[in-house]
């Protein structure tokens, strides 16, 4: 036992992209920091939320939008939180039920692997619905901040579906997801992986799209920690950030995806099969009932191509969306607090050292499959060119 | 007290749900609704029209109901978070109970406190309640396993019953041990030389 142990318990919901986080803690990499991590599974980011904020954790695996939800004080409690590493870029997928799967592919013109084509046909299937009376389309999603909210309004978007007005977007939790689409409770979801593979592998779901197809690079889980605790614990938060990197960097290596999926495979893990979880690392996922696969690298990334490190212009992004959207007023201070949450210095302090040039990325940062370049410093611009968002309104932040 | 407050219980512990109406019913309050199960809960939430919430939070449903704080259409009147930042204190109470509360906007905190407390302590009485029975059920199992290694023993040395135990409680003590521990022990090398 090392003198210098340190006792933190940490929040995770079971998903793929907690895979830095239950690697780090799982290979010892956080022991070797002289770290004694309790990891705690929770069942709602509600929970992580709030035990975060009040303390009962001192860091979590926060969706990126919760961790700026919760610093400009949107919907809830205000606690600033920071974000000095990140879990995972990507990740998420949108599956379709198997008769909305058919009714997009009878209306696209073109190929559907093009998530425009894909969008221009779901507003043709919504508006052949409405005028037969029917009921509108029902989408599930995380959270309502999540980036499977965003994902979805930004794709359907894009192709002429209004969100609010055209289709009804639901909260569910993700192990519910896939009994929810068995049940026609809904017509199609955005969630994490696994959940999007169990859906396909049950014959009861297609993935239509990887989220990596709507964004090339999609900020989607941070670690979090309070704004103050980061204060306070500048060497501990030094010490979780290298094993975290130690962590990914091992994840980044195909040749240990086995070795990876079977520590995540752990009933008090994620608790999936270790072969659904090795699809996500490895980028291979089964798309279609009878087998078919697609293979994309940036499906998840974890650690790969700076996906650890914090880049504010992705939340940026995500306070752009909040505002489409209408979660949130537009300001300049709540942008700068926005970005203020990812906090890519705190991890080259923990690092000594950058990553690499990232090279092949995305100019500005985002790389959306429809609409103007972002540019993290106009979100005015990035709004302006939407013909489908909500009038800038939107719950005043409180205390804020 | 009011008693006229609609208050909605989302548990998927039907005997814990059944405490807390129970309990809340008892200091007056009337309309009282328990929702089980996950399928349309939104919907069956707003039909109720309530003004306080009560979810336990090993409820993946959660995610579900913050969704009413959002602009939306289907929302009749806004739904705001009972804990706000002057009330650290009792949100710490409410999460180590394991329960967390929703209210209508507007709602006065102090006309809900007493519910938030009864609910509190309600939470806590269960949780203690499991620890009993959980202990009890230990407690039977390391009955049983006595039994058998006194069963064991009175064939394989011909004793009492009495002496049996005399013997199991003799060798605990002497190594330090719980006699249930040494009774397992008996079990399980009479398994092997069986």
């Amino acid at each position: 036992m090392n003198a210098l142990e340190t006792r933190l318990r940490i929040g995770f919901i079971p998903l793929c992209d907690a895979t830095a986080l239950i690697v780090a803690v799982d290979k010892g990499f956080t022991a070797a920091e002289g770290l004694e991590v309790e990891l705690v599974r929770e069942v709602s980011w509600s929970n992580v939320r709030d035990k975060l904020n009040i303390g009962l954790f001192d860091a979590a695996h926060l969706i990126a939008p919760v961790a700026i939800a919760s610093s400009l004080g949107l919907g809830h409690v205000k606690v600033p939180i920071v974000a000095p590493f990140g879990l995972g870029v990507n990740g998420n997928a949108i599956t379709v039920s198997p008769s909305l799967y058919a009714a997009i592919a009878a209306a696209a013109d073109g190929n559907i692997v093009d998530p425009m084509v894909s969008a221009c046909a779901l507003a043709r299937v919504v508006e052949n619905r409405k005028r037969k009376g029917e009921e509108p389309l029902t989408f599930g999603m995380t959270f309502p901040f999540s980036t499977h909210n965003y994902h979805l309004r930004f794709w359907m978007a894009a192709g002429g579906v209004d969100p609010d007005e055209d289709v009804r977007l639901v909260v569910l939790p993700p192990p519910y997801m896939v009994e929810s689409l068995a049940n026609n409770h809904v017509d199609a979801f955005c969630v994490g992986a696994p959940w999007n593979s169990v859906a396909v592998d049950l014959g009861i779901g297609f993935i239509l799209h990887f989220v990596s197809e709507i964004l090339t690079r999609a900020a989607e889980k941070v670690l979090g920690v309070r704004a103050k605790w980061a204060e306070e614990n500048p060497d501990v938060l030094a010490r979780l950030v290298r094993a975290h990197r130690r962590a990914a960097s091992f994840v980044e290596h195909a040749g240990n995806h086995a070795e990876v999926a079977a520590i995540l495979a752990a009933p008090n893990r994620i608790g999936v099969a270790a072969e659904v979880i090795r699809r996500t690392l490895d980028g291979r996922m089964k798309i279609a009932p009878d087998g078919t696969v697609r293979v994309n690298d940036r499906y998840l990334l974890v650690g790969r191509h700076q996906a650890a490190r914090p880049d504010p212009v992705q939340a940026a992004w995500l306070y752009a969306q909040m505002v489409r959207w209408g979660q949130a007023p537009l300001s300049d201070e709540l942008l700068a607090a926005a970005k203020a949450v990812f906090r890519p210095d705190l991890y080259d302090a923990a690092l000594e050292a950058k990553d690499g040039n990232g090279r092949g990325e995305p100019a500005d940062g985002i790389g959306a499959f429809a609409g103007p370049a972002f540019d993290a410093d106009d979100i005015t611009g990035h709004l302006a060119a939407w013909k489908i968002r909500r009038a800038s309104r939107g719950p005043r932040p409180r205390n804020g | 007290m009011d008693a006229s407050l609609n208050i909605v219980i989302v548990d998927e512990s039907p005997i814990r749900a059944a405490i807390l109406e129970d309990g809340l019913r008892e200091a007056g309050y009337l309309n009282v609704v328990r929702i089980a199960g996950t399928a349309n809960l939104l919907a069956r939430v707003y039909a109720v029209d309530p003004d306080v919430i009560l979810i336990d939070l090993e409820n993946p449903s959660r995610d579900v109901l913050e969704q009413m704080f959002q602009v939306s259409r289907v929302v009749k009147r806004p739904v705001a978070m009972f804990v706000d930042q002057a009330d650290t204190a009792s949100i710490q109470a409410s999460v180590d109970a394991g329960v967390s509360a929703y209210i209508v906007d507007g709602l006065k905190k102090e006309r809900i406190k007493s519910i938030l407390d009864l609910c509190i302590s309600r939470f806590n009485a269960f949780s203690r309640l499991q620890n009993e029975l959980e202990q009890t059920k230990s407690a039977l199992e390391e009955r049983k396993v006595i039994d058998r290694a006194k069963g064991i023993l009175m064939k394989a040395k011909n004793l009492t019953e009495e002496s049996a135990y005399a013997l199991l409680r003799k060798t605990a003590m002497n190594e330090n041990r719980k006699i249930a521990e040494v009774a397992q022990s008996v079990i399980t090398a009479a398994e092997l030389f069986r």
